[in-house]
């Protein structure tokens, strides 16, 4: 897209409004719909991988130290990997700002 | 040269798909439109037509489907009526709101319950605000002309919108009539291929029919209506190109003996014939009467409308649906709309009539004129008058 959506006219759309640039979707900033953000305690995590395998958003990567992490910009906040993490690594906070 | 042959109406409406060389078909039949997509499967089945005929298991599927074909850019078909119309309807929108270049034939068929298979415009008129092109059809030669054009002004590339055709049920759909067909060279200059211009393809992929959030929804939706507007003009260059090639000529808006006349009769679909014979019957005995007939109804012509009654004193609408406690039959709402900030303006007056197959005679068209101008005259209580219901 050479706009961002929220300067583009009805005159700057295409046919049917069809994207024709693929793999679009991932500039889409999901992660503002959060309420809520994930925090980690590391000391206590042993990869066992479990929160990103339950991510319904599969946001969830291994960082540099190989702990898993969600990415901000996609996360939803909805705590499902707080409640599946089996040593408790994860709690979930308000987003306040 | 053409060939003139006496066919049903829905057979020869596959006979003209078949000329157009449709890639897809996508049915479900449907009294009374069952006819047509059974003449089309016969086809694929011999060998005479290379489509892919798809059997589906609703109407709703079957308008799917059709979406599928004409999104890889395949010339598609498809016919339905009434409750089959109905159980489309999400979708319809979904064709033109994507651009689809959609054909579709509807054999106009009145709404349960209770049910009933015969003819009015329920159907079509449920499906007014869907985006479609939208032609309506006196008789088999207009349907079958109209078949063609359908196809050249949906696949346009300043249209891409899907194009309803819509013909009486029963009263067109099951008649035999003698037809003209033109020549498979004749129409294959008239129509060229298929060239939709962003096909889904492997190669080149493109999402059709994403998320639109409020940020861009409202610039959706009013390109889709720029686009359907500005559809006239091609519309009215088809026909005209139509009528070179062809000799037959089709206008947004047609006139019977409407010239000088201070009462207009208007009708939509077949009705029109049997409006005509009361026209030339009053005409004979000095009434200055004549009738406008609406062909075209998406987009809806506006300029059109106001010049063919503009010097009446009393226009008579007649519709063939109902819109359940609203102001007028919905044709007429849209002609009174149409007609509300003009200077110069008949006064307009509504009948309803010709509901579930309900036939209207020329005597009957004669008595609704006349009531019409004493309603003209004398004014009415009555939003709308209903014909020919037993009080």
């Amino acid at each position: 897209m050479t706009k961002p959506e929220g300067e583009l006219t009805w005159k700057d759309l295409g046919i049917g409004s069809i994207v024709t640039e693929p793999g679009s979707a991932s500039q889409y900033k999901t992660g503002d719909w959060r309420s809520q953000r994930p925090i980690y305690d590391f000391s206590k995590c042993i990869k066992c991988a479990l929160c990103q395998i339950f991510c319904p958003e599969g946001c969830i990567g291994q960082n540099a130290e190989g702990y898993f992490e969600a990415d901000l910009f996609y996360c939803k906040g909805c705590g499902i990997c707080a409640r599946e993490c089996p040593t408790w690594v994860i709690t979930m906070v308000e987003e306040e700002e | 040269m053409a060939r003139k042959l006496g066919m049903e109406v829905s057979v020869a409406i596959g006979e003209a798909a078949k000329l157009a060389n449709v890639d897809v078909v996508a049915a479900y039949p449907i009294t009374p439109q069952t006819h047509i997509v059974e003449h089309l499967a016969e086809l694929v089945a011999d060998g005479e037509l290379d489509a892919a005929y798809i059997p589906v298991e609703s109407e709703h599927s079957a308008m799917s489907a059709c979406l599928g074909a004409a999104a890889v850019g395949a010339r598609t078909f498809t016919a339905t009526a009434g409750q089959g119309l109905e159980l489309m309807h999400e979708v319809l929108y979904v064709a033109s709101s994507m651009r689809l270049p959609v054909v579709m034939t509807v054999a106009n068929r009145a709404l349960s319950a209770p049910l009933s298979v015969w003819g009015d415009h329920s159907d079509a008129m449920a499906v007014r605000d869907i985006g479609w092109v939208q032609i309506f059809t006196e008789n088999g030669q207009e349907v079958v002309d109209n078949v063609f054009c359908a196809f050249r002004i949906a696949e346009d590339p300043k249209v891409l919108l899907p194009v309803m055709v819509h013909l009486d049920g029963f009263h067109l759909s099951h008649v035999i009539e003698p037809i003209l067909f033109p020549e498979q060279s004749e129409v294959d200059k008239f129509l060229p291929p298929n060239q939709y211009p962003l096909p889904l393809h492997p190669d080149k992929p493109v999402t059709m029919g994403d998320f639109g959030p409020p940020i861009i929804y409202s610039e959706t939706k009013w390109a889709q209506e720029i686009n359907l507007r500005a559809a006239k003009e091609v519309i009215l260059k088809c026909w005209k190109e139509f009528g070179k090639r062809f000799g037959r000529h089709y206008s947004p808006v047609e006139y019977y003996h409407s010239e000088g006349a201070k009462v207009l009769l208007l009708t939509m679909g077949s009705f029109s014939e049997t409006a005509m014979t009361a026209i030339d019957k009053m005409r004979g005995e000095g009434r200055e009467v004549g009738l406008v007939k609406l062909r075209l109804w998406r987009p809806f012509p506006f300029k059109e409308i106001r010049q063919a009654v503009r010097n009446a004193e009393v226009l008579i609408v007649l519709d063939r649906a109902l819109s359940f406690g609203g102001p007028a039959g919905p044709v007429c709402s849209e002609i009174k709309a149409a007609l509300y900030g003009e200077d110069k303006k008949p006064k307009v007056i509504s009948f309803v009539g010709g509901l579930g197959g309900r036939d209207i005679t020329p005597a009957g068209f004669e008595s609704i004129i006349n009531r019409g101008i004493e309603i003209g005259q004398k004014g009415s209580e009555n939003e709308f008058e209903i014909f020919g219901v037993r009080d």
